[in-house]
């Protein structure tokens, strides 16, 4: 699909929309619909498009495999680590308390930082799937 | 509507036409969820179902290709059993509390205390997102958890098969 | 016990039955995993429709407004959304092996492969 024009332009100016509207749900998830799930979906949703219209070897030189892969272990340990420093803290695993003096702001900070280990485990299985689903080729001899 | 989608995907048999009915399928499930004032779970669907997914289903169909071969046999015992769970749970909705009961069990429970007390205790006004992060912190590292398994397993299974390619050429 | 009141569970009993018919009724391993998203779409809207009061809003504090629907199974069924994505494309992915080794999706096909392998080995 690289040759129509039009397809590229468009992709070229909606991608960047879907990439910040990833970062409006995912950081104003606290005060409207959204959160670390459906902003790591979006997120995943735009490399997909932009892979779809730009070829799947572009996207991998700008996200690379590595980077995925990282991603999505990352995440889950931004959210266990969460836990820990509640944990260290003194407090209970997962407890967000005391995470600052004042326990709302705790609650606020831990939230953040949890949502942020979701969105980029999300982001990143989905990203990897398609990576994987879409690198295959298909294998005409056994058919 | 909804309904209407879902037989035509019985129905049909061309796998490519279920994949966007599929999608189709998604946008109505979400527009659905809207109207039943679950706005995150409707934007989840809304961007999993229709877009994620139908992504998915494709680029596997593309590696399995095809139709549907046509059903061996009559599908009656299928059927048969189908409408019988059907029935049996239509019989069984019979006890439930009516749609929008406000006396029903499931608003009696911890939701009051969601509702009234999330806001001063995470100063977040979202209720989702302060049960999912918060209340519910352990269920969500839990599913956390298995979206990254399910991305490992993915990775596992798909990967090998590259390296064995590489080694025939 | 009104027809209306019920009518969100029969609208999920109906969802629920397709989908069930289609994992059992079809051979095709992919159109089995699509009736499965089918019958777990249903299990969404069994939980959100109960969670729904008629003249309430979506569960976002705000001024003015006493009545929100039940934030619990929304946030039961947001995570499941998700996770059912990643376990449909892991599905998917078996699939995916399996054209690749037995070079068809039909389940009676595989079977009969599988059966015509052990055979072979037996002679």
């Amino acid at each position: 699909m690289r040759n129509y024009l039009v397809l590229r332009v468009a992709a070229k100016i909606v991608v960047p929309f879907m990439l910040l509207f990833a970062l409006y749900v995912q950081f104003h998830g606290d005060f409207g619909p959204g959160g670390g799930f459906q902003a790591g979906v979006i997120l995943a949703a735009a490399f997909v498009f932009f892979a779809l219209i730009f070829g799947l070897p572009t996207t991998r030189r700008l996200v690379p495999d590595r980077l995925v892969e990282t991603g999505i272990a990352a995440g889950v340990l931004v959210y266990a680590g969460v836990g820990f420093i509640g944990l260290l803290l003194g407090g209970n695993y997962l407890d967000y308390f005391v995470l600052d003096r004042d326990p709302a702001h705790g609650q606020h900070r831990g939230i953040f930082w949890v949502e942020v280990g979701v969105c980029l485990t999300v982001s990143s299985v989905m990203l990897k799937i398609f990576y994987m689903f879409a690198g295959r080729r298909r294998r005409e001899d056994d058919a | 509507m909804m309904a209407v989608i879902a037989a035509a995907i019985v129905i049909q048999r061309n796998l490519f036409a279920v994949v966007v009915l599929g999608g189709i399928y998604s946008f109505l499930m979400a527009t659905a969820l809207v109207a039943l004032d679950a706005v995150d779970v409707a934007m989840t669907e809304a961007s999993v179902g229709a877009g994620i997914s139908t992504v998915l289903l494709l680029g596997a169909l593309h590696l399995v290709r095809g139709d549907e071969a046509k059903p061996l046999g009559r599908p009656w015992l299928p059927l048969a059993v189908s409408i019988a769970v059907g029935g049996v749970l239509v019989y069984g909705t019979l006890g439930l509390p009516a749609f929008s009961d406000p006396e029903a069990p499931i608003h009696k429970h911890v939701a009051p205390r969601y509702i009234n007390e999330s806001l001063k205790e995470t100063g977040v006004p979202n209720v989702v997102t302060a049960v999912l992060a918060s209340y519910r912190g352990y269920d969500t590292l839990g599913e956390t958890t298995v979206v990254f398994t399910a991305g490992i397993g993915v990775i596992a299974l798909l990967r090998q098969r590259k390296r064995k390619d590489r080694d025939r050429r | 016990m009104s027809a209306l009141g019920h009518f969100s569970y029969w609208v999920t009993i109906f969802l629920l039955v397709a989908g069930l018919f289609i994992v059992i009724a079809r051979g095709n391993l992919v159109k089995k995993l699509i009736g499965l998203s089918i019958f777990q779409t249903s299990v969404y809207l069994l939980y959100i429709a109960p969670g729904k009061l008629i003249g309430g809003t979506a569960p976002i504090v705000g001024t003015g407004i006493t009545v929100y629907s039940n934030p619990l199974p929304h946030v039961l069924i947001l995570t499941a959304i998700v996770v059912g994505i990643a376990t449909l494309a892991l599905g998917l992915a078996l699939v995916v092996r399996i054209r690749e080794s037995y070079g068809s999706v039909e389940e009676d096909e595989i079977l009969r492969a599988e059966e015509a392998a052990l055979r072979d080995e037996a002679t």
